[in-house]
């Protein structure tokens, strides 16, 4: 389990999001995706996908691997025809139109950088397909080299560079067209760790800068919550969920949403009574949850409450003010991760929930250890409700 | 951190072209020593033995040469034996067009039929790697498969192709193609036409090795980057195909240049290469230091394309890595 599952999407981008959105109520999509279906022989990839994709996003299409992004991807760089449905650009059906006359330009998992020309006339390569003059086309390319710190590097094979140079060599190539979109298939799937988180923040300075419509393509959802402002989460061809990191993470719209998003306790149960503010849930095991539904629920229907980790809080005393939720376990394992300890407690009902907490000071007064009686406890607003 | 990663590209750039023997053990050095002391003893002893007999004067005793090497005869001897030594069989070779013209024709016919080889050869093996992966197998097994019968019988089998009521004359009398039956066999056609078949899949199988290879997103970034799908193949299949060109060529020039049994089987007396030339002194002539030195000059004359191919076959293993 890695610390960074843990990580919280800034305020910021929640809000701009949501800016974002009702500034865009009256904007035309830059890119639609119009029930397009994708199917391979009888396998379908894409079914019946409707999307909006806005000038100016960072648009992560999230899914574990066979679920469709790619190939959405594909679609709209023209590799692949829709079985059925259209994609738009510009309002513009792209329909036929083969992939060299599309506007689009792709960063390729691989790189797919030509091993035979330089860095510079990697470049350059579109460029001169374009018929552009060779002054201006050298004046391109040496922006571009700057624009990825490339400069030193022009007269280089791709065979001379370390993996995070070629990286930045195949995003220099697919921006020296000026796409109206970017497309990004897995860009950082080859970097390690670290080269990846620092490149991640180079690409979102990259985006702002810019201003083109970037459409990346991840598997990995730390990735997509880091540089997105809207995210789709994509299961068996089709779209789960689409909305901005925070709403992804603080309010899933399905257990599998809320399950592929970070760590999550999911608790199945009863609704026993309920308004829109409360709703009290039995669980299977027996306790009664408190919760604020949002939607409208009906008593004795089977829904899950989805609890985060980091929301609830443990304690070896029982809380002061009695919280809305309590219940009492055992810790069976504690997880120390450096910024935070993940415990496993054995409640007495029998479930085992996840507790994460942040370890805010170097040496606890009195840690909790391995099989002590601890109260767990949350608000009864850190909990989502869901019926799917 | 990325100037870390470069340096690191540069520590193993080191370590590989730099030492190479430096540093290993003594079995290793051993296990080197061996493909070493195998092409001494039967390459370069027996080449040096046909060097000496290019040197040497024709005799009616047996062996058909002299000087010989008599080691009783000590110091001596042996400096009796380097005086006895002399250039006068490549002087006859400069001397007498008739060698001239067949090292011309027979490069000449090597020039033509690789060419004509690289021309049906490319589009096959481009065929072959396009076609779906489970065909190909089958695909590259039909070009191979000719392969398993005898080198000779297959040139018979053109003969009676050729020949005056051969199966081609048959066919191009029954199509009306012409009127009568034309003459095939003994013409330089017959020879193309032989070397042509024999070589194929000497041209197809590098060229086919080089054209899977490549990876297919690379024509998918030139279609992205606004390059239609000829004119890919101009910019990025054809450049990147070259190793398997270079493969291809040498593979089938080098030894056709030194093509004894087609010309000889199908080809008339016009075309006369290299191979018969050497094969009318050694055999009918029992020249041997003629032939000798006929041999000798048509290695200097293969030296430097093997040389090409070696150094081709060195990039490609150093891409490799």
């Amino acid at each position: 389990m890695e610390a960074s599952n843990y990580f919280i999407p800034p305020t910021a981008s929640a809000s701009s999001g949501s800016t974002h959105r009702s500034a865009r109520a009256a904007q035309v999509p830059l890119v639609q995706f119009q029930a397009v279906s994708k199917r391979y022989g009888q396998l379908p990839a894409v079914e019946a996908l409707t999307l909006d994709i806005y000038q100016g996003e960072f648009f992560a299409l999230l899914g574990p691997s066979g679920c469709g992004k790619t190939t959405l991807l594909r679609l709209l760089a023209g590799f692949e025809r829709p079985t059925a449905g259209r994609i738009l650009l510009d309002r513009q059906d792209l329909g036929d139109t083969p992939p060299h006359r599309r506007p689009v330009n792709m960063m390729f998992q691989s790189y797919a950088l030509f091993p035979h020309l330089t860095v510079e006339r990697n470049v350059a390569f579109g460029l001169k397909q374009e018929g552009m003059p060779k002054n201006d086309i050298a004046r391109r390319v040496a922006e571009l080299l700057a624009l990825v710190r490339l400069e030193r590097y022009a007269g280089r094979k791709p065979d001379q560079l370390s993996g995070g140079e070629r990286q930045r060599v195949a995003l220099a190539r697919s921006l020296a067209k000026r796409p109206r979109v970017l497309l990004l298939d897995e860009p950082m799937a080859a970097l390690d760790k670290k080269l990846r988180q620092d490149t991640q923040f180079e690409l979102m300075e990259l985006q702002a800068k810019l201003g083109t419509t970037f459409l990346i393509v991840t598997h990995d959802q730390d990735e997509a919550m880091t540089v997105a402002n809207r995210i789709a989460v994509m299961e068996h061809g089709r779209i789960a969920q689409v909305g901005p990191p925070v709403e992804i993470y603080e309010r899933p719209n399905s257990r599998y949403v809320a399950d592929f998003i970070g760590e999550v306790n999911i608790i199945e149960g009863r609704v026993v009574s309920t308004t829109l503010e409360r709703a009290l849930i039995v669980s299977d095991s027996g306790g009664h949850l408190t919760t604020t539904p949002g939607v409208n629920l009906a008593p004795g229907a089977v829904t899950w409450v989805a609890l985060r980790p980091e929301k609830l809080r443990i304690t070896a005393d029982p809380p002061r003010q009695a919280p809305e939720n309590l219940f009492v376990g055992t810790v069976g394992e504690i997880g120390y991760l450096g910024n935070m300890s993940v415990y496993k407690v054995r409640l007495d009902s029998g479930q085992v929930w996840k507790a994460a907490v942040a370890n805010t000071t170097r040496h606890a007064d009195r840690p909790i250890v391995i099989g002590e009686r601890v109260w767990v406890s949350f608000d009864c607003d850190a909990t989502i409700v869901l019926t799917r | 951190m990325t100037l870390a990663n470069r340096d690191d590209v540069d520590v193993m750039r080191g370590e590989t072209a730099g030492r190479p023997l430096a540093g290993r053990s003594l079995g290793a050095r051993v296990i080197v020593l061996v493909p070493y002391l195998w092409l001494a003893a039967f390459f370069l002893v027996p080449f040096l033995i046909v060097v000496k007999i290019s040197l040497s004067q024709i005799t009616m005793t047996q062996p058909p040469y002299a000087p010989l090497f008599d080691a009783a005869a000590g110091w001596e001897g042996f400096k009796a034996f380097l005086a006895a030594l002399s250039l006068n069989n490549y002087e006859i070779l400069a001397a007498d067009t008739l060698y001239l013209e067949a090292y011309l024709k027979s490069l000449e016919v090597a020039a033509i039929s690789t060419a004509m080889l690289l021309v049906l050869g490319y589009p096959t093996a481009y065929g072959i790697a396009r076609a779906p992966r489970r065909l190909q197998a089958a695909l590259v097994m039909l070009v191979i498969l000719p392969f398993w019968t005898s080198f000779l019988i297959r040139v018979y089998a053109w003969i009676n192709i050729l020949q005056h009521d051969g199966l081609l004359n048959q066919v191009i009398v029954a199509l009306h193609l012409a009127d009568h039956p034309l003459t095939w066999l003994s013409t330089d056609t017959a020879v193309f036409i032989g070397i042509v078949y024999s070589y194929f899949p000497f041209m197809v199988l590098p060229l086919y090795s080089t054209l899977e290879r490549m990876d297919t997103a690379l024509f998918e970034a030139a279609a992205d980057l606004g390059c239609p799908p000829w004119k890919t193949f101009w910019v990025v299949t054809l450049p990147l195909s070259r190793p398997g060109i270079v493969a291809g060529v040498l593979l089938c020039f080098i030894p056709i240049v030194g093509e004894f049994v087609i010309p000889d089987l199908l080809g008339g007396s016009s075309t006369v290469m290299i191979g018969q030339t050497l094969w009318t002194e050694f055999f009918a002539n029992r020249d041997w230091p003629t032939a000798s030195a006929v041999a000798i000059v048509l290695l200097a004359l293969l030296v430097v394309p093997i040389v090409i191919y070696q150094h081709q076959q060195l990039r490609e293993l150093e891409r490799g890595r």
